[in-house]
């Protein structure tokens, strides 16, 4: 048994806001820095921004974009780790420090139908939890925008349904939506499970890093097949054509029911923010 | 180029011309947009609406983060405002057919501007004033002052899109 105290967890969180908001993922950054040399036109001209305000958030410490998300938080806790304190405010306090300290955009509203009043702390984050071997925390911050969370998509597809069925779903999705949700696009595809399973799966595909591919050869070629064909949409950077609409497409599998195919999409624009901590 | 255009200046604009706007705008987003209620306010009138809800300003800083948001989302309400006389808008990503219509018949413009480069963004903007709605926090209308901000035509006052 090993003791963390909710006041560490509190302040590496804040950091971990910060740290996400101000510095691009390393893989998707230099990804971005490839398909410079690739594109031509306005698209070249698009992901010369890009870049430039990469250099801009790091160096003035200041939101990668203003969009600084939902915030979505992924914790690993070692089953032989004791939390002296309360983990769940902890965690929102965090965020809520985090985001004023940051100058981090204040996103959040309270109920999502009649008042719409923001709650000005971008709190509460949607945290998403699962019991490891060890003792340890691990703490994955990731601020989902919602230019590209609103093109998230779940189909119960019948086990009846094609390879090719779930392909076109997933195309058309990324079609009719893509412009939207800031390309270039890194696409987390989830497959199996529950619906709601589903739909995590494919937050989480969002985790792994652009160029790994999936360990199932099968699903490996899918997402390979899938990339290309996105690639073929000539959506573009920022939508102004071009030869890079995604970057990569990630595919999470689980087990599922007899009777069921579940497929979810979550998309993330370029800006894939995530920061990472183990306590 | 400075906003507002002096008259029948949107007229040279083109579809794809990369422009380096200077001047004020105004932001406006979702609950803004509700919030007008189909009336265009006096003040927006012959001026540019940024589709944006900017981050809070770091010390010494006239704004936060500020790049643009989605603009398909206030299409429901746009042809509405530019026939009374908005004449401009900032945003990313496609428009409806009854924009690009609206667009077309009363010669406005619709510039997109690279999303998500907020911080490059918050660079170009010179001062910062919030005008109405105060209470919705980010989404509280802003009278900006830029300076050469750059977008893209996005579709011109002849309905040409890029």
């Amino acid at each position: 048994m090993r003791k963390i105290n909710a006041s560490l967890i509190k302040k590496v969180v804040a950091e971990l806001c910060q740290t996400a908001n101000f510095k691009l993922r390393t893989d998707v950054k230099e990804s971005l820095y490839k398909i410079y040399k690739k594109e031509k036109g306005l698209a070249k001209y698009a992901v010369s921004l890009i870049l430039e305000n990469l250099k801009i958030a790091k160096k003035e410490k200041i939101a990668i974009c203003q969009d600084t998300g939902m915030t979505v938080i992924f914790l690993k806790i070692g089953q032989d780790a004791i939390i002296k304190g309360d983990l769940g405010s902890a965690i929102q306090n965090g965020v809520k420090e985090g985001y004023k300290k940051g100058c981090l955009r204040a996103s959040v509203v309270d109920d999502p139908i009649f008042k719409r009043k923001n709650t000005f702390t971008n709190t509460p984050a949607v945290i998403h939890e699962e019991i490891v071997k060890g003792n340890k925390i691990e703490i994955t911050v990731f601020p989902k925008g919602f230019g590209s969370e609103n093109t998230s998509s779940l189909k119960m597809f019948k086990p009846a349904d094609s390879l090719e069925d779930i392909e076109d779903f997933l195309i058309e999705k990324v079609k009719n939506f893509g412009p939207n949700a800031c390309p270039p696009l890194i696409v987390g595809i989830g497959i199996g499970g529950t619906s709601e399973k589903c739909m995590l799966l494919a937050k989480e595909a969002l985790l792994r890093k652009i160029g790994s591919m999936n360990k199932n050869p099968d699903f490996a070629r899918m997402e390979k097949r899938i990339l290309s064909k996105i690639n073929l949409l000539n959506i573009g950077p920022s939508g102004l054509g071009g030869k890079t609409t995604a970057l990569a497409v990630n595919i999470e599998e689980f087990p599922t029911h007899i009777a069921g195919l579940p497929v979810a999409i979550n998309i993330s624009c370029w800006a894939l923010r995530q920061a990472k901590a183990v306590i | 180029m400075n906003i507002p255009f002096r008259s029948g200046e949107e007229k040279k604009l083109k579809a794809g011309d990369v422009v380096l706007l200077s001047g004020n705008v105004y932001t406006a987003r979702d609950a803004a947009h509700k919030k007008m209620n189909n009336r265009l306010p006096d003040y927006l009138k012959g001026e540019t609406i940024y589709y944006a809800g900017p981050a809070p300003a770091k010390p010494k800083k006239a704004i936060g983060s500020c790049g643009p948001t989605t603009s398909s989302r206030m299409d429901v309400f746009t042809p509405v405002l530019i026939k009374q006389g908005l004449k401009a808008m900032i945003g990313k990503g496609k428009r409806s057919q009854e924009v690009k219509n609206a667009i077309k018949k009363y010669h406005a413009v619709y510039f997109l501007a690279i999303g998500g480069c907020g911080a490059f963004f918050s660079t170009k903007i010179k001062k910062a004033k919030i005008v109405a709605y105060e209470d919705l926090g980010p989404e509280s209308i802003y009278k900006l002052y830029i300076k050469d901000f750059p977008v893209i035509v996005g579709i011109d006052s002849y309905g040409r899109t890029v």
